[in-house]
């Protein structure tokens, strides 16, 4: 039996023509064809990916960063004890510094050598009444009376934009807001060095502004309101998720309730995000109670919206564990707790923080149901006072607030919200290095 | 025996191998008795010297089965019956080996006989005792080729008819020399060759033991009446 | 009459070292079901102490089963259910008011993967005894620690390293350590689901070494695949074959003269 094999198979093998290695059949060729096909799709891909992700970027960035500076009138100024008392002594005392800022200028373009004409009214329209501004810094400041102080007062939104070239001048028509005559004097101070530029503090710190004031729109409260929602999110959800995982994977029995939960969970990480808002607004706010536009209910709301995400993946994380680690911890009398929390959960730490970031940072993207619950942009009108009345104060959130100022009529909002989405993404880009800091640390080798 | 092949079908065809060489030892082991009692018989030289070169061929089998199981030992770790069989393997091609040795011990014996020349009557109980241990072996070789038990008692019982048989030879030969000095010679020589086929004898109830410890995993019960009684026989000179 | 005497004497001999070696577990009428399926049926053994007793066997044959049952480790599987009588030292180890965690401290396990936790050697071996709470002091621990590595035959290769993790040692050494870590809580039982599988000639002498030295001290019930391995470190051996405990003796006679005939054709390669 196995002789009559072996003859056959030497005369199978004596049959067999001879085929040199050196050159490759056809087939091999093909196979090898279509291997190449494949890894050039793949890397097409890759590079299509690339060409989107460089042109987001650039576009976010060339849009974005004129939010960060802008125009100012640089002026230097001094107020003595006597103006500010006759000052405030009249019965129009914004109209007083006023008239003594006009007075200034004149002084600085005299000093300067510039020879331009102007008037009131174009001053007006350029940098808008002063009068109030200064009158703030001399109250808050009594101490600066009778000092030179170096003003930067900024330019009008649509001066702003002529600077940086969103305004052209052909395209002015004169009206209350700006005259081409205008122009011309903004160009003369702009060369004089009067008009200058600089970077935009209050878009970073300021809160939101009128609809007619885009100069003086900042994101600083919006930053605070998603701050104090995160806060929220992240003692909620990682707690909570994190105990119902293990609870589910390792304690849970296995039948149709738990099955139930299971199926429940995976179904409400696909529930659009404008559901929860609704059901935030339903239960938190008209049913609960709790303040409308506070970051607290945001919190909350992007909690549930969190959970399934950090759920999901924690259970995923835990899986991945080997059972190995776990027969070990059993095998040397652990109870089950102790082999959870001792070995099986410190090994899954990475996986869960990865889930977790994740799940944050999709909520700290996430506008539908914020504006449900009225966290709109227009709310961020201040800071909150302190830190517990933060997470109960009417605030806006950076997305809402982003999505506010697009929608906004003026031009130069919508430079705002490209501005706000670069602070958006630095912000979401401290939270990833924070989480790989963390895993880092948690990260052990195997 | 119908028992199930090995997973692996070299290691059934190494046993084969054995099985198959240890019958061919113990057909050549079984010529050289027979002849060499023919040659005794007869006083056939050429006959008794094939006998001497035969034994070549037997040692060099034996060389063979060896350096087999060694290998088989080495490559498959037998155990259970494959252990015992390999195992009994090397006692039986022993024992086989030294049957041929005997053989050859007669025929070499046939010369120095056949020189002074013997007396038929004399041979007679040699060839008689010749056919009851050829029968043994062959016996005890067919139990080997068929791995059957039923008939080793009946080989052992039959070893005791050798031993009996034997000693009464003895005594024979015994009164042989005494009867005629000139006779010593010879029958020394033929009371070596008995001794030489008592002990082919023994051989062969060896191989039967090993037989049945293949089958059965057993010994066989260590007490049986082998041994020629023949250490106690005493010759009384008599004065008649 | 001379010899009558020696026989007598061998006999009271035979009959104190057979008193030596009483029963330390013993299982009757074991049933095991995963779900539906019937893993395991009608297992009637008894373990003697201080002996190495092998489960040999075909794949899924139901050893590995058995050896779970005997420190419930099949509790942590669902549809496992585990029916019979199972003690030891007399005590039925299925009965309500056992608590698994305690038995288990009781009967130590190895795994057929070396599965230290990724943490330091000495970390390793102090887990148990920590949670059992069996040291009072550093001191205690760091001599448990010792007594432990001494004892799993690894101290010498790893003392000087006993802050470096347990996962960086070779895999014979990482077997030897999870012996150790076995060894650590002072049990009694010392279960092995094929401990040398993932090992290769060298470290599995060495554990097997290993193994005979314990034999003095514990009761080992070791699973293997290697009939080699069963042949060489155990004194008795129990056959599996299809969820049924086939034969079980001696080693000696189970692998020259077994007697069932499943037996036979397994380990002599001829099924499995």
């Amino acid at each position: 039996m196995t002789d009559a094999t072996a003859v056959t198979g030497a005369s199978a093998e004596a049959r067999r023509p001879f085929v040199s290695l050196l050159a490759q059949d056809d087939h091999t060729k093909r196979r090898n064809a279509a291997e190449a096909r494949f890894k050039a799709y793949g890397l097409g891909a890759v590079i299509i990916g690339l060409f989107f992700l460089v042109v987001l970027f650039v576009s976010i960035i060339a849009n974005g960063l004129p939010a960060f500076t802008r125009m100012v009138v640089q002026l230097d100024f001094t107020l003595t004890q006597e103006q500010f008392d006759d000052a405030e002594s009249k019965l129009l005392k914004t109209g007083a510094y006023q008239a003594y800022f006009v007075e200034g200028f004149d002084k600085a373009l005299s000093e300067r050598g510039v020879e331009v004409e102007y008037d009131a009214a174009a001053l007006d329209r350029l940098i808008g009444k002063v009068g109030s501004i200064m009158r703030d810094f001399y109250l808050a400041n009594p101490d600066k009376l009778g000092e030179e102080v170096v003003f930067d007062l900024p330019t009008s939104s649509r001066v702003d934009g002529y600077f940086n070239g969103r305004l052209k001048r052909e395209d002015v028509s004169d009206s209350r807001f700006l005259q081409v005559t205008d122009l011309d004097l903004a160009d003369e101070l702009h060369e004089a060095g009067i008009i200058k530029s600089d970077f935009n503090w209050t878009f970073i710190t300021g809160t939101d502004s009128g609809v007619d004031n885009p100069g003086g729109a900042g994101i600083g409260a919006s930053v605070i309101g998603s701050f104090f929602m995160m806060v929220v999110v992240l003692v909620l959800s990682l707690p909570i998720g994190v105990a119902a995982s293990i609870y589910l994977e390792e304690f849970a029995p296995k039948n149709w309730f738990t099955d139930l939960i299971e199926v429940n969970i995976s179904n409400l990480a696909a529930v659009p995000s404008i559901v929860f808002g609704i059901l935030g607004l339903a239960v938190f706010i008209q049913f609960a109670g709790l303040p409308q536009s506070a970051p607290l209910v945001g919190g909350l709301v992007l909690t549930l919206m969190t959970l399934p995400t950090i759920i999901i993946s924690t259970r995923a994380s835990l899986k991945a564990v080997p059972p190995s680690i776990r027969d070990a911890a059993l095998g040397v009398g652990a109870s089950k707790m102790q082999s959870v929390f001792h070995h099986v959960l410190p090994l899954a730490m990475p996986g869960i923080l990865t889930g977790t970031i994740i799940g944050l940072a999709q909520a700290l993207g996430e506008t539908a149901p914020l504006l449900l619950i009225g966290m709109v942009g227009f709310v961020a009108r201040g800071y909150p006072d302190n830190f517990l009345t933060g997470f109960t104060e009417a605030n806006s959130a950076m997305p809402a607030q982003i999505y506010t100022w697009a929608a906004r009529a003026d031009a130069s909002f919508y430079e705002k919200a490209w501005g706000g989405i670069i602070v958006l993404l630095l912000f979401l880009m401290t939270m990833n290095i924070i989480a790989i800091i963390l895993r880092r640390r948690f990260e052990r080798r195997w | 025996m119908a028992e199930m092949s090995h997973t692996m079908t070299a290691f059934d065809e190494d046993m084969k191998f054995l099985a198959h060489k240890i019958a061919e030892m113990g057909g050549l082991a079984e010529r050289m008795v027979e002849n060499s009692i023919r040659a005794l018989v007869k006083s056939d030289i050429p006959l008794a010297q094939k006998v001497i070169t035969d034994d070549l061929l037997l040692d060099e089998a034996q060389a063979t089965l060896d350096e087999k199981v060694v290998l088989i030992i080495a490559q498959r770790q037998p155990v259970a019956s494959d252990l015992r069989e390999v195992f009994s393997t090397i006692r039986i091609a022993g024992d086989l080996e030294r049957v041929g040795d005997l053989a050859k011990n007669i025929a070499k014996r046939v010369v120095a006989i056949s020189e002074r020349g013997h007396s038929v009557a004399l041979v007679r109980g040699i060839d008689h005792l010749g056919d009851l241990a050829l029968a043994q072996l062959k016996e005890v070789l067919d139990a080997f080729g068929s791995r059957s038990v039923t008939r080793i008692n009946m080989v052992r019982d039959r070893d005791d008819e050798i031993d009996a048989m034997y000693t009464s030879l003895f005594r024979e030969l015994l009164t042989y020399m005494m009867e005629d000095p000139r006779n010593i010679t010879t029958c020394t020589h033929l009371l070596f060759c008995a001794k030489n086929i008592e002990r082919i004898g023994d051989h062969a109830t060896n191989v039967a033991e090993s037989v049945y410890y293949i089958v059965t995993g057993e010994h066989l019960s260590a007490y049986r009446p082998k041994e020629d009684k023949t250490h106690r026989i005493v010759v009384e000179q008599s004065d008649d | 009459m001379k010899t009558m005497q020696t026989e007598a004497a061998e006999a009271r001999l035979g009959a104190t070292m057979n008193a030596a070696k009483e029963t330390k577990i013993s299982a009757r009428n074991v049933q095991v079901y995963y779900g539906d399926t019937h893993a395991l049926r009608d297992v009637d053994v008894d373990l003697e102490s201080r002996t190495v007793t092998a489960f040999i066997g075909p794949s899924g044959c139901g050893k590995s089963t058995f050896l779970r049952c005997l420190n419930r480790m099949n509790d942590t599987i669902d549809v496992a259910r585990v029916e019979g009588e199972i003690k030891i030292d007399g005590e039925d180890i299925y009965d309500k008011q056992v608590d698994p965690v305690q038995l288990r401290a009781k009967v130590g396990m190895v795994f057929q993967k070396p599965n230290p936790f990724p943490k330091s050697i000495y970390d390793n071996i102090a887990y148990g005894p920590r949670i059992h709470g069996l040291a009072r002091s550093k001191g205690d621990l760091d001599e448990i620690v010792e007594r432990a590595l001494r004892r799993g035959a690894i101290w010498e290769e790893v003392k000087d390293r006993l802050n470096a993790p347990g996962t960086g040692l070779s895999g014979g050494q990482q077997q030897r350590l999870c012996i150790a870590r076995a060894v650590a809580t002072e049990p009694e039982v010392l279960l092995m689901d094929e401990p040398c599988s993932a090992l290769d000639p060298i470290a599995t002498a060495k554990v097997e070494e290993l193994i005979d030295e314990l034999r003095e001290n514990y009761t080992i019930v070791i699973v293997t695949h290697s009939m080699q391995q069963a042949a060489r470190v155990s004194q008795r051996t129990a056959m599996f074959h299809l969820g049924e405990l086939v034969e079980f003796g001696d080693t000696k006679t189970i692998f020259t003269n077994p007697s069932e005939k499943r037996t036979q054709d397994y380990i002599t390669g001829r099924f499995g």
